[in-house]
């Protein structure tokens, strides 16, 4: 990652607040609205972040992986029905049934790698094609599974769908605890510590796809299993050549990949809201793409750029609660058809390079042929 | 010489991959502290049977021992266990690694999780005091000169201390100084004990370097000799099968108006560096002029800017008195360019089109070929009839597609196409015999001279000096982009040549 | 019966030509109709039953017949749009977005043109002007693209994705506003009906099957014409199967990037076009019932040549339409099909996995229908 990569997310996340805080202020404290801000971009990054790591591994050993929407998508689908079914037939209590709901949601995402592993390396079907088999798939395994066990003949719950246990809540650091007495009882004061203090209270799936981004970047660059896998992604005859089994490490990666759009297809269903609806993933696998493009194929890039989509989340959804502020002459943007458009404008502007060329690794997509 | 000195044998390997046989009922067998060369033209087999040895590819038949006793080589993993090291034609090398995370890439060294970087860095420079191959363990391995990148090779091989180094075509890359400094490098190896297989199709080095020759032509294996008792025409009547003429029969030429003139030329490369600075040169028409020099040099940035493949950053190009810098591939091509391209797979042909369609592949729009908007099978059919005939293509019908020829017919299919166009003023000729047979060799050779006595201008770019030498009226070197000198042919020689390819100042006369 | 002659060979030739590629998308089908047999069975069905109902549903009557080539016009356009993009070494997977913005376009034409005139035109003007709006805007769309990867690199497969959600937003802005149908009884989102003149007429009396469809077939035989027998569609798969030959030859890469982006969007803003004026005489959000992702299954199906595409749409079609009634005889959910649908286009992309199971030879090259994001 180049500085001035990160200046420009730097600029883009300045922008985006830069335009919340303008109209709110009138109805608000900066302050407020910039860790209010804050609190939401991590929290809508976390898919974006997981699903971009899913993509760095794969891409790093050579394998192009478009089907990470579709990923997402049944892992939310099992996950949520795992959850939902425990506590509902096993009456089973919140954390474990979400618990379990999880690592069904990161086992689902591990099969779908290993769809993808066996389309693409085994079968050596155009990576393209086969990501978005997955796709395509994913849409019509959870449609046709969300209607034929609620609705259908052999429907589970009498034709209807129980509610899901719940949601993870979020993980409390005693922030305001430990500075509270600083403030000496000033309510200004006290309210801007709590702010802060909400910044931080994320949920589990969000503090697990930060720390993955360190982990992975630290295996990438610094273990053996990191060297193989970019050797892999580079020159795989070249690794082939040196005793690395090319197909076996690019089996483990886009599974390991598989597993962390799995989590992130969690965060739809067990970490954000309690519930499913057919393409709820709505376009977050293809953005991950575009984060980990413009995060050049690192971890760490990745979550910057996740960061930016983020915002641009944030930003759509803190504009519905100023539109009143928002001035007449602007009030297309009260619309959140238009200011829901900028992910998207955003990620099309990025693929143009005008931040930049970016560099995939030079076998990416390449099946390996001895 | 008694039987324990052997420490690799191969005995009756035979390999078959669709439509040939790449291997064929093989013997070889290497001795301890010898460089045994492997000799062959393209596609002989000799990199066939090297890569069984290693074990990327597995034998249909036939028997492997080292030292003595019989293995089963499945994979490079159980070679490399085995002592045994490849230098390979094309450098299985990471640009974007660092010369350690190169050497040590498939036995790593780690610390507590970590690659311990340090620790193989030192290893490397032990074994380069050792052996006297100086590497950088530091060096981003995409910067380096290939000749470095080959050190990098052969470090990487006795890093897992290979006692057996097979060295595919490792000259092809070098200029003749680089190269004598790897036969140095390869009697220092055997003087300590290690055994080296040298793969070539080059004579010359064959005799020079060589302790035992092994001949192979169409996958079998010829006769294994010795420097002492043979010579460069016995050794080429055995890899080809027949006589051979090893020098182009050619007139002298008489040189007349400048066809192609390029000033002060400067091409960038897809990473934005500069490949080739300020380059001049003219050439006329009647006379080939060669551009020699080692590959990556700036050639290739060379021909694709005078073929409008890559737009130049500054300069000008002419050709017949039109300025066609920065022009389209088309223009320059109906201002009379006939081009045959470095990489005939990737630019020279559709390999899924018919022979029909690549031979009319730059001229598909304009009458005949194209009425109205609409293609013209017939013209295609009937032209493609006609040059199939008049360039020797061998194959049963036009309809034919081209990934299915042989490298020598694609080549003559590209060559028809481009040579006889009608306009033809200039003809840029990239490798064009790079991979191909003596028999295609020989043909696309005398092709290029029979252009030349037309009075068409050719400018031959190659990395194979003698092909240089064969061919060119005038001879131009390039190193690190710049041309360092142009000369004519009779007043130089090879040695001289190859000094300047090595970046040897030009001293002026 | 007379024995065959042995000069009949040219014939078995081109039927030995057939078989081979048809052999292989006739046993992906084959297959994942029997998984979906077996789905049926796992979730308590009779699969015979089922699948009865589904061929009655689809060419049992009149009407069935009718409602299939309904089904399988816009699933002709959008293949088709797949397709030829495919045929020029582009994955459009935009043209959902396009064909929702070519019905956006046809509709506004169709009810909003002779008020903006302020006379009525007659049907021989009118409709083909909002046949063409509907058209030119899903190209376009395209075009954009198109012109994005020429100039920046920038991949097609994101960004027509990307312009799908841009698509969706934006279309879901202008029904559910401005263009919204203002009749008081009127709460969803869609535009006022288009004026007669601008309807496309069915073909018989009592049934819906409209000229649109033979639209589709024309169209059809104009793709398989353009890329196999001018000299634009020569360059088209030149660019296609080898861009850097292309280049060499001289020709244009990036304009015939953008042309073939912009007749992809085209033929996809067609199949919304045509729904608008043919059938549905107005344009309401969610009319697609993914049109344009089926059209991916569909262009692979029928690996990207016209014919196979037309017969793709009618197996897709037959299935969509079927479903209904398979799902009145049997009370399986309609998106059933869809996971069918799924495992065909598995089983053809991973032509691979079918000829494994059947233990087919490969003939002929691999064909690369893309790139990884080399631009």
């Amino acid at each position: 990652m180049d500085w001035k990569r990160f200046g420009f997310i730097a600029l883009i996340i300045t922008i985006l607040f830069g335009a919340v805080v303008l109209v709110g202020q009138s109805q608000q404290r900066p302050l407020l609205i910039i860790t209010s801000m804050l609190a939401t971009t991590i929290a809508v990054a976390t898919p974006l972040t997981l699903g971009a790591l899913a993509g760095v591994y794969c891409e790093r050993s050579g394998v192009v992986n478009i089907g990470i929407e579709g990923m997402m998508l049944s892992a939310a689908f099992f996950g949520w029905f795992t959850g939902m079914y425990l506590s509902n037939v096993y009456h089973w209590t919140l954390m474990p049934s979400i618990l379990t709901g999880t690592v069904v949601a990161i086992l689902t995402g591990a099969l779908m790698g290993l769809l993808l592993a066996w389309l693409s390396v085994t079968f050596k079907v155009d990576q393209i094609i086969g990501g978005t088999v997955i796709n395509i798939l994913a849409v019509g395994l959870t449609g046709f599974l969300n209607r034929q066990l609620f609705f259908g003949k052999t429907s589970l719950f009498g034709g209807t769908v129980p509610s899901s246990p719940g949601v993870f809540s979020a993980i409390h650091l005693p922030i305001t605890e430990i500075f509270a007495p600083l403030c000496k009882g000033g309510n200004i004061c006290l309210e801007n510590i709590n702010a802060i203090n909400r910044v931080f209270d994320q949920k589990p799936i969000a503090w697990a796809a930060i720390i993955l981004v360190f982990v992975s970047h630290y295996v990438l660059f610094h273990t053996r299993w990191g060297l193989r896998t970019r050797a892999v992604g580079e020159h795989p005859r070249a690794a082939d050549t040196v005793g690395i089994n090319v197909e076996g490490m690019r089996y483990a990666n886009v599974i390991i990949g598989g597993m962390m759009a799995g989590l992130a297809g969690a965060y739809f269903t067990i970490e954000s809201i309690p519930s499913f609806e057919p393409l709820m993933t709505n376009g977050r696998g293809f953005i991950s793409l575009a984060a980990m493009i413009f995060g050049n194929w690192t971890p760490i890039g990745a979550w910057a750029a996740a960061l930016v989509f983020g915002s641009s989340q944030a930003l759509q959804i803190n504009m519905q609660l100023y539109r009143d502020a928002i001035p007449p002459e602007w009030s297309f943007l009260q619309q959140s058809y238009v200011v829901g458009l900028t992910p998207y404008i955003l990620t099309m502007l990025i693929l143009t390079g005008i931040i930049g060329k970016t560099t995939p690794p030079a076998a990416d997509g390449v099946p390996y042929e001895k | 010489m008694t039987e324990n000195n052997i420490v690799l044998e191969a005995k009756g390997i035979t390999k078959q991959f669709p439509g040939v046989l790449a291997s064929d009922n093989v013997n070889f067998d290497l001795r301890k502290g010898e460089i045994h060369a492997l000799l062959g033209e393209n596609g002989a087999g000799k990199s066939t049977l090297m890569n069984l040895i290693y074990g990327l590819h597995n034998p249909d038949k036939g028997e492997i021992f080292v030292n003595g006793k019989a293995v089963v080589i499945h994979s490079p993993k159980d070679s490399i266990a085995l002592g045994i090291g490849m230098v390979h034609q094309h450098f299985m090398l990471i640009p974007v690694f660092d010369v350690a995370e190169n050497v040590m890439l498939g036995d790593e060294t780690t610390k507590r999780g970590s690659l311990d970087h340090k620790f193989v860095a030192d290893r490397i420079k032990e074994i380069s005091a050792q052996y006297g191959l100086d590497v950088d363990p530091n060096a981003l391995v995409g910067s380096l000169p290939v000749g470095i990148q080959q050190r990098v090779e052969i470090v990487k091989t006795l890093y897992r201390n290979a006692e057996i180094v097979i060295l595919d075509e490792p000259t092809a890359v070098l200029t003749p100084q680089e190269a004598e400094d790897l036969f140095r490098i390869m009697r220092d190896l055997t003087a300590r004990g290690v055994s080296i297989i040298f793969i070539t199709h080059k004579l010359k080095e064959v005799l020079a370097v060589a302790d035992r020759i092994t001949v192979m032509r169409a996958g079998r294996v010829i006769n294994t000799v010795t420097p002492a008792e043979t010579d460069s025409a016995q050794l080429a009547n055995m890899m080809v099968g027949r006589q051979v003429i090893l020098t182009v029969d050619k007139q002298d030429h008489k040189a007349e108006n400048e066809i192609l003139k390029v000033e002060g030329l400067t091409v960038r490369d897809q990473r934005d560096l500069e490949t080739v600075h300020n380059v001049s040169f003219t050439v006329r028409a009647g006379e080939v002029l060669g551009i020699a020099g080692v590959q990556g040099n700036g050639q290739t940035e060379l021909s694709e800017a005078l073929t409008g493949l890559r737009f130049p950053t500054g300069g000008k190009v002419t050709i017949a008195g039109r300025d066609l810098t920065s022009k389209s591939p088309r223009i320059i091509t109906q201002a009379g360019l006939a081009h045959i391209p470095e990489d005939r797979q990737r630019h020279g042909l559709v390999l899924s089109y018919s022979i029909a369609d690549n031979m009319a592949l730059c001229d598909y729009y304009y009458p005949p070929f194209s009425q109205r908007g609409v293609m013209q099978p017939k013209a295609l059919d009937e032209n493609a009839r006609k040059l199939i005939s008049e360039y020797d293509v061998r194959t049963p019908s036009p309809f034919v597609n081209a990934g299915k020829l042989s490298g020598g017919n694609q080549q003559k299919v590209i060559v028809a196409r481009e040579l006889s166009r009608e306009n033809v003023k200039l003809v840029i000729a990239n490798q064009p015999t790079r991979g191909l047979d003596v028999g295609s060799i020989e043909y696309i050779h005398s092709e290029i001279i029979k252009m030349r006595d037309r009075g068409i201008a050719v400018l031959l770019i190659s990395a194979e000096l003698d092909e240089i030498m064969a061919l060119s009226d005038r001879i131009a070197v390039m190193y690190r982009g710049n041309i360092v000198t142009i000369i004519e042919t009779k007043k130089t020689s090879r040695e001289q040549l190859g000094l300047w390819m090595a970046g040897a100042h030009v001293e002026h006369a | 019966m007379q024995p065959e002659k042995q000069e009949k060979s040219l014939v078995r030739q081109v039927l030995q030509a057939i078989l081979d590629a048809t052999l292989v998308p006739f046993l992906a089908i084959f297959t994942a109709v029997l998984i979906g047999g077996l789905i049926i069975k796992i979730v308590g069905g009779d699969p015979f039953v089922a699948y009865k109902a589904l061929l009655q549903g689809a060419f049992g009557s009149k009407k069935a017949l009718s409602e299939t080539a309904i089904w399988a016009t816009p699933y002709i356009f959008a293949g088709l749009a797949v397709a030829l993009a495919f045929r020029g070494g582009l994955f459009n997977i935009g043209a959902e977005g396009q064909l929702a913005f070519g019905a956006v376009f046809s509709a506004l034409i169709g009810y909003a043109l002779p008020g903006w005139l302020g006379f009525d035109l007659p049907f021989y003007i009118h409709l083909p002007l909002t046949i063409l709006a509907g058209a030119l805007a899903g190209g376009t769309w395209a075009a954009i693209v198109g012109a994005l990867k020429a100039y920046t690199g920038g991949h097609e497969v994101i960004n027509t994705i990307m312009m799908n959600y841009i698509a969706l937003n934006m279309t879901s802005f202008l029904v559910g506003g401005i263009m919204k149908d203002k009749n008081p009884l009127n709460v969803i989102s869609r535009t006022p009906l288009i004026a007669e003149s601008a309807r496309i007429a069915p073909i018989f009396d009592g049934l819906r099957i409209h000229w649109g469809f033979v639209l589709a077939l024309v169209m059809a035989f104009a793709v398989w014409w353009l890329l196999n027998k001018t000299t634009l569609g020569f360059e088209i798969r030149t660019v296609g199967l080898n861009p850097d030959a292309a280049k060499y030859a001289g020709i244009n890469v990036k304009r015939i990037i953008i042309i073939t982006m912009l007749f992809s969007g085209i033929l996809a803003g067609l199949a919304g076009s045509v729904e608008v004026t043919g059938l549905n005489y107005r344009h309401e959000l969610g009319f697609s019932s993914g049109y344009g992702y089926d059209a991916i299954a569909i262009a692979l199906l029928g690996k990207s040549h016209p014919l196979g595409v037309v017969l793709a749409s009618f197996l897709f079609a037959a299935m969509r339409n079927g479903a209904t009634r398979m799902q009145f005889m049997t009370q399986l959910p309609v998106d059933l099909i869809s996971m069918i649908q799924a495992l065909i286009l598995l089983f053809v992309a991973a032509d691979a996995i079918v000829r494994y199971i059947y233990r087919i030879k490969v003939k002929g090259e691999r064909v690369v229908l893309t790139r990884g994001w080399g631009g």
